[in-house]
């Protein structure tokens, strides 16, 4: 049922002071407990009710550990390092070179309260844990390896795990990429595979430790087999624009094919790119996607909490059901009036 | 009469120099703020604070002026243990202290990790 998007992350995050490496739509967490976020871009694949999330880790010069927090919309099921080029060649097919320059490639509480760890895992310098827990629990549990979290993140994490409990945290070892021989702007991928029948982007988490005017810039970019329906709707106003939306191109979809683990790409798609280009206090949104093309969840958009009235086909049925139910019952009731 | 009378002056002097039972003042930690930002304290008593921190992030409530807080808002103090009206919260856990404030005066509380008085951590308390 599910068709294929494309997610591909890739993540250019800066410090004023201290150079650091990053992950793509995930709230980094400095020695202050402060960042300060560079446009970022994204990307994720979903095809076959699987979503194949793609993020880069770019080294950024500099000393120290670093640490990333990532929700995820649901459990891994291989966390491996990513392709070499999936990410730069989704930014050449929407923002053209112009110039003749040849591409680029290669260069690159309650019963959660306790945490579970899921997968452990390391990929070059990145020491990658995915966690299931709520919010407090995945917060001690960073806070206990040595992540500082920023003021927000307490209700941040809460507002994530209501919705998935599960969360991807990479530790990254500055020191150690550099004894590796890693240089500034190398970058590492990662790719996720995560098994989902409710794909979503989480963007409200780039906004984690900034304050309210601060800037949050990202580049989103989805392939899917036809045009997906979002929400929020990409209105400009909200932060939030459409800046490519055609199909995709056979090369495109050539190229990314031929990357390490991207097999999986089909042979047709729709690529969109969605802009964010807010402050932090617009930014208390993610985005849903129904690769249908119908209507995304409101729950899965941040726009709803669970289990509020969130209109999902099942409860319109119920509700309808309820409501022929009352009828009858009125009805028949009428009936034994009028026969008295 | 003039008996009880004798009893109930002595009960009353007694009680003014017996120190005065602490006052107790719960303020609770949720999503980086303070459950209340201002407390009202009678000046002369003990008051006991109990600060209970239920985020999974460390937090701290420094009361003071605001030339204390303004050297607090540059220190470099990691934790704070040794003075009663610096207290350091750990994640998820709950600190008590008890203070006298000897005059009416007003003070404000904060906490000084990086980003946390931005956030909003901050309170007054006014004794009077």
């Amino acid at each position: 049922m599910s068709r294929s998007i494309v997610f591909a992350l890739g993540l250019v995050l800066s410090m004023l002071t201290l150079a650091a490496p990053v992950a793509a739509c995930g709230g980094l967490i400095g020695p202050n407990g402060a960042v300060n976020l560079l446009r970022t871009t994204t990307f994720v694949g979903y095809h076959d009710g699987v979503e194949h999330y793609v993020t880069a880790f770019q080294f950024a010069g500099g000393g120290g550990k670093f640490g990333s927090l990532t929700p995820l919309p649901g459990v891994p099921s291989n966390v491996e390092r990513g392709g070499a080029w999936t990410l730069q060649r989704l930014v050449r097919e929407t923002q053209p070179i112009k110039a003749l320059a040849p591409a680029a490639f290669g260069a690159e509480r309650n019963a959660l309260d306790r945490v579970e760890i899921l997968l452990e895992t390391t990929i070059d310098a990145l020491d990658i844990t995915v966690l299931k827990g709520g919010g407090a629990a995945v917060g001690e549990w960073a806070t206990a390896h040595g992540f500082r979290l920023p003021a927000d993140a307490p209700e941040v994490l809460d507002f994530y795990a209501n919705r998935s409990p599960i969360f991807l945290a990479a530790a990254f070892d500055a020191d150690a990429a550099a004894a590796r021989g890693q240089r500034i702007g190398d970058g590492t991928p990662v790719h996720i595979t995560i098994p989902t029948s409710n794909p979503w982007v989480p963007l409200r988490i780039l906004a984690l430790g900034k304050q309210g005017n601060d800037p949050v810039q990202a580049d989103v970019y989805l392939l899917t087999d036809r045009k997906p329906a979002i929400l929020p709707l990409a209105r400009g106003a909200n932060g939030l624009t459409l800046a490519y939306d055609q199909s995709a191109s056979k090369p495109l979809l050539d190229d990314l094919r031929s990357d390490a683990g991207m097999g999986w790409v089909p042979a047709n798609g729709w690529l969109s790119q969605l802009r964010i280009d807010t402050n932090a206090s617009t930014l208390s949104y993610d985005l849903a996607i129904d690769v249908q093309g119908h209507s995304p969840s409101r729950v899965a958009a941040g726009l709803e909490t669970p289990g509020s009235s969130d209109p999902t086909p099942i409860a319109l049925t119920m509700l309808a059901a309820a409501m022929a139910a009352l009828i009858l019952v009125a009805l028949r009731e009428q009936r034994r009036t009028v026969s008295a | 009469m003039k008996h009880a009378l004798s009893l109930l002056l002595l009960v009353v002097v007694a009680g003014a120099c017996a120190p005065a039972a602490p006052r107790a003042v719960t303020i609770a930690i949720h999503y980086s703020q303070y459950s209340t930002n201002q407390v009202d304290v009678p000046a002369g008593v003990p008051i006991t604070f109990t600060i209970r921190n239920d985020d999974p992030i460390d937090h701290e409530w420094m009361i003071g002026d605001m030339a204390m807080h303004e050297r607090h808002r540059a220190g470099t103090e990691a934790v704070h243990a040794s003075r009663p009206d610096e207290l350091t919260i750990p994640a998820l856990s709950t600190r008590t202290t008890t203070l006298t404030f000897p005059v009416a005066m007003t003070l404000q509380y904060m906490c000084h990790l990086p980003g946390h008085e931005a956030y909003g951590m901050f309170g007054v308390l006014v004794a009077k």
